[in-house]
């Protein structure tokens, strides 16, 4: 066979695949999740339904004969395609417009009576007909020269649009929906505008003598003021780290990594031990100093402290990238010229900074609006965006429309922040060393400001010894909350007590459960995140098609929304038909997918940008399709971007809190759920030791991660043709 | 035409955005041949291979490949083979992975991919390097790996990115032979990019002189340089003396220069080659002088002013040079000015 008939052959095989599918969707499966008993069709498919009645799944059905027909005029044609895109118009159309009690427009009643009875989520038959349809459109599309003819890559492309569309845009336009939603379920301006301007957002009160601010009033407070102060303690210590003959530059750097994989409220738990009425430091301050025990730590003071813990390490390690990018010829330019240290350094390399300084801030104000985890351990009466969302939704008052107005509003704050950060690091360019830096050494630390930097950094690192310190005690000693130190395993029994007898490993311990859960989707979600991510740079970096840019725009924005925003829009939009998952493991996966899914596209996108894109190239002139680039050439040499996603996609699913705290059930619960039940429970000691132990489990998995994706081989001498020489 | 053609171009546009990067070229090319692509900088070569390679796809227009429509076709659908300026050979695999890899990639047995393999590593004089990683050879047995690579799945057209420019002058000359040679022996279609003249006239069948996006004239090696269309063309392949003047019934003037030229009366202009001009020293029509003489070991080289134009002059080491300042007289062989047009 030539390769022009095998070609021929092969697509035409895997239109007969898109088809079949379809046809499976259509005639067999079952098209709801489940259907009002008294309906229940023989055959559940689309087909059997519309028989049966409901008639506005026949343009659906009638799809696959039109497709069929279509395909013999020629699946290149335009015909095709059209057929294609209107099939999968019509299965949204009336998904949508057919809900679950009952159709949006009463002239469908009257026209298909059975209409009024409504319809559940879609279901196997559905999803699989969507997915076909999709296919289909990808196919033709290619046919036609979309992706350089490649038609793995258009169905990359089609369908991670289609994913993006479906698990990151649609909620949030479902949410900014429910934000408009009246009591009496009517959409009109009237509620939002009142919840929008309800004066528990907006008040500014504590600055005028009275009580309590608005809920955006305290995130700003807070977020200001620990972007603040994590920019600066962040500076302190990456200029001591760069900028002074500090020895313990690569342990500081490695320890920075620690917030990652810290679980969410283990850091407000150890401050309450240390800090709170009955806490350690608590105490010796009453018995050395007479200070009189209060609880000013559950409120903005103890969340702040909390997050300076968990985001200087961010702006550290961006504000490191920084000061090492400065060139140090200039400052010794400077320096030949006459200016003294001092003056060099706010003269030359103060401003240098400044883009890297605004983008930390940025960068730690995103974080601090978007935590969830410190705010409700220590909040107290404090009440910020956050945890105001979670129990509008979670708490006695449900109140979906206000967690929507919130959440809209967090969004929006959050947004604007991302995109004066894309500006700063669009503008900071003129840091960025110039090549290899040239001999030059960089100088060092004026005087007085290392005598600042050192006064900053000593007292924040000895808070974080003395939390860590608590977090890997507590969980072995009877009551670290009343200091009392007898060891004991009792906690670990508690959590994760087991027996091996006769009839196999039985385990008791009340953690099991949420662990194995979070290990199963962790470990699903991990490889599907790298998978998408990587994918996704790869579609970015190498393919041509239309709407590249607004697609690498849309993945980008989807990392800027907050994790509560994310579990609200979820709420709002898929507790409901035509997709509804809610209560099912698939969505935790999906959550942590399309949340932490930039995250391996931008690994990616550093690895493909020092990658020679002619071997790819030549394996396509070769013969290999898109898949089988992507498999045999492209994963193989960006092992280091895989594990980079792999290990941030696991460790994330293992340790988030802020948007699968509102998806969790009770038959799929999480591990940083049920820590806050111990939390709030107060059994503190518990929520310590399972910390402790999913943070031991979190390293083993990141080496087992590491030995299963193994390094490159690219031969001894460092630098081959193939790739370029990695930049420094 | 009798011969079977290979590739065909038909009014084919490739746009990036507004920029035209090939702009309505029609071209066919002949089973066998070697056609050199060749013009400056930016002028469209990689993109027209990338066209025949299905790296790209034309915006508008068709092209062919041993008969069929393949405009909308993925590369990995044609059947063809390419040398990458930067070879592009896989590092993570040795050399026998690397040249197996297509054949396997389109579903040969391993085993009989890796005898296919052997052979061809064999007769393109890379037996015994079939373990090594890409890292571990010089760069003349990588640029012959991405060759053999290339050519072991017998493509139809075997396509040349500037394959050279990574090797170093002196053997330069030697692989550009082997490749010529190998293209005769396995009596392969090839299309060869090049910005280099000297390069494309040495290897070529047919040359595709481009500008801008367009071809600018298509022929042997022979027919550019001593036809050349276009004053471009004239300029690109060689060095050129362009003269403008007038023609009238069948001679061309300008200033003293007066010299038997076919075509129309009008305005027009002519191409001199360096080396068709012949000086002697003394007064007479037409006249110039000479400013300087470079010894280039090769030849003479002259820079002549005269009342027309300043002329580049090239003469034989066998004759004497002439000093600067002497007043020389010009011959100039009634075949040697070619009228071009001016572009
Ligand atoms: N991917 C692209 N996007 C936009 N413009 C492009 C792209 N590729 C090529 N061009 C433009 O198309 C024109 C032709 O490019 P091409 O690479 O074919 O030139 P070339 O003749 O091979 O030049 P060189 O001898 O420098 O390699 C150039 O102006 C180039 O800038
Ligand atoms: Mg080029």
């Amino acid at each position: 066979m030539t390769p022009e008939e095998l070609r021929d052959s092969r697509a035409a095989r895997e239109r007969l695949s898109w088809l079949v599918l379809l046809a499976l969707a259509v005639l067999v499966l079952p098209w709801h999740q489940s259907l009002p008993a008294e309906s229940a069709p023989i055959i559940p498919s689309a087909l059997g339904l519309a028989a049966e009645g409901r008639g506005w799944l026949w343009p659906v059905v009638l799809a696959l004969p039109l497709l069929v027909w279509a395909s013999f005029k020629g699946a290149g044609g335009r015909l095709f395609l059209g057929v294609a895109l209107a099939a999968f118009a019509v299965l949204l159309v009336q998904g949508f417009t057919v809900g679950l009690r009952g159709p949006a427009f009463d002239w469908l009643t009257i026209l298909f009576p059975v209409a009024g009875q409504g319809q559940t989520g879609l279901g196997w038959g559905g999803f699989a007909s969507g997915i076909a349809l999709l296919g289909l459109i990808a196919h033709a599309l290619a046919l036609r020269g979309f992706c350089r003819g490649d038609r793995f890559s258009a169905s990359a492309v089609v369908f991670i649009v289609a994913l993006l569309g479906l698990f990151v845009f649609y909620p949030i336009l479902r949410l900014a929906l429910a934000a408009f939603v009246g009591p009496d379920g009517e959409v009109a301006l009237g509620p939002f505008l009142t919840r929008l301007f309800a004066p528990e957002i907006w008040r500014l009160d504590c600055l005028t003598g009275g009580r309590r601010c608005g809920v955006v009033i305290n995130s700003l407070v807070l977020g200001l003021l620990a972007a603040t102060i994590c920019t600066a303690l962040g500076l302190a210590l990456a200029l001591i780290v760069a900028r002074t003959s500090f020895r313990f530059k690569q342990t500081l750097r490695a320890l920075s990594i620690l917030p990652i994989i810290t679980p969410p409220f283990v850091v407000g738990v150890a401050i309450i031990v240390l800090f709170g009425r009955t806490g350690l430091i608590t105490g010796w301050g009453a018995e050395i100093f007479d200070i009189r025990p209060t609880r000013w730590v559950y409120g903005l003071s103890g969340i702040l402290m909390a997050q300076v813990l968990a985001f200087t390490p961010i702006t550290f390690l961006v504000l490191l990238g920084t000061v090492e990018a400065i060139n140090p010829t200039l400052e010794e330019a400077s320096q030949t010229l006459g200016a003294g240290p001092v003056k060099t350094f706010f003269k030359v390399t103060w401003p240098l900074l400044r883009p890297g300084l605004a983008a930390a801030f940025l960068l730690a104000f995103i974080e601090s609006l978007a935590d969830f985890g410190n705010p409700i351990v220590l909040g107290g009466g404090y009440e910020v965006l956050s945890t105001r969302i979670f129990f509008a939704v979670v708490g006695a008052r449900y109140d979906l429309g206000n967690a929507a107005t919130l959440a809209m509003i967090l969004l929006t704050l959050t947004l604007v922040a991302f995109w004066l950060q894309q500006r700063w690091l669009g503008r900071k360019s003129y840091v960025t060393v110039t090549g290899k830096s040239d001999a030059g050494l960089a100088s060092t630390l004026p005087f007085g400001l290392k005598g600042v930097a050192w006064a900053a950094v000593i007292p924040f690192v000895a808070f974080t010894i003395g939390v860590y310190a608590v977090v890997l005690l507590g969980g072995f000693v009877h009551d670290i909350g009343r200091w009392d130190l007898t060891p004991t395993f009792a906690h670990l029994r508690t959590a994760f007590d087991f027996e091996v007898n006769a009839s196999g490993l039985q385990l008791y311990g009340s953690a099991w459960n949420s662990m194995q859960t979070t290990l199963l989707v962790s470990a699903i979600a991990a490889p599907l995140t790298t998978l998408i991510g990587i994918m996704t740079a790869w579609l970015v970096a190498r393919q041509d098609f239309a709407g590249r840019n607004a697609f690498e725009f849309g993945t980008m924005l989807s990392f800027a929304i907050p994790g509560t925003v994310v579990g609200v829009s979820y709420v709002a939009a898929f507790n409901v038909p035509p997709v509804d998952i809610t209560g099912t493991a698939a969505i935790l996966v999906i959550c942590f997918v399309f949340r932490n899914m930039p995250v391996g596209m931008r690994a990616g996108l550093a690895a493909f940008a020092q990658i020679d894109r002619s071997m790819e190239e030549a394996s396509q002139t070769m013969g290999a399709g898109g898949a089988a680039t992507l498999r045999r050439v492209v994963l193989p040499l960006v092992k280091p971007a895989v594990f980079t996603a792999l290990v941030y996609s696991f460790v994330t699913a293992m340790t988030a809190v802020s948007a699968v705290i509102f998806l969790v059930s009770a038959r799929h619960n999480m591990a940083t759920a049920y820590i806050m039940g111990r939390v709030e429970a107060g059994e503190y000691a518990l929520a310590i030791t399972y910390s402790t132990v999913l943070m031991i489990v979190m390293i083993i998995c990141i080496v087992l991660i590491q030995l299963m994706v193994g390094a490159r081989r690219l031969g001894r001498r460092r630098e081959f043709q193939g790739q370029k020489a990695p930049a420094e | 035409m009798t011969e079977e053609i290979a590739i065909e171009f038909a009014n084919v546009t490739k746009r990036y955005g507004s920029a035209v990067a090939v702009d309505a070229i029609t071209l066919s090319i002949a089973k066998g041949e070697l056609v050199t692509f060749l013009g400056p900088s930016g002028c469209g070569k990689t993109t027209s291979l990338r066209l025949i390679a299905g790296l790209e796809l034309p915006t508008s227009g068709v092209v062919q490949i041993a008969g069929r429509d393949v405009s909308q076709r993925a590369a990995s659908e044609r059947n063809v083979g390419m040398v990458f300026q930067s070879y592009a050979l896989f590092p993570h695999m040795n050399v026998l992975e690397n040249v197996s890899y297509g054949p396997m990639i389109r579903g040969v047995a391993k085993a009989k991919a890796r005898a296919h393999a052997y052979e061809i590593l064999e007769q393109i004089g890379l037996k015994g390097l079939d373990m090594r990683l890409p890292s571990e050879l010089s760069g003349g047995q990588q640029q012959r790996v991405a060759v053999a690579r290339a050519i072991v799945q017998q493509p139809d057209v075997l396509l040349f990115d500037e394959p050279l420019s990574n090797v170093d002058a002196k053997l330069r000359r030697k692989v550009r032979g082997e490749i010529r040679e190998l293209q005769k022996r396995f009596g392969l279609t090839a299309v060869y990019v090049t910005h280099d003249q000297e390069e494309a006239l040495a290897v070529s069948d047919r040359i595709v002189v481009m500008q801008a996006g367009r071809i600018a004239q298509i022929g042997t090696p022979r027919d550019l340089y001593e036809r050349p269309a276009s004053s471009f063309v004239a300029d690109f392949i060689g060095d050129a003396n362009l003269i403008s003047g007038q023609v009238t019934a069948g001679r061309f003037r300008a200033a003293d220069l007066d010299v038997p030229l076919a075509g129309p009366d009008g305005a027009a202009q002519i191409s001199l080659r360096p080396e068709r001009i012949i000086l002697s020293a003394g007064e007479g029509a037409p006249s110039g002088r000479v400013r300087s003489c470079t010894y280039l070991g090769s030849h003479w080289e002259y820079e002549i002013e005269t009342g027309f134009a300043e002329l580049l002059a090239s003469r034989p080491m066998s004759e004497a040079p002439i000093a600067p300042g002497t007043a020389v007289t010009l011959t100039i062989p009634e075949t040697a000015p070619i009228r071009v047009t001016d572009i």
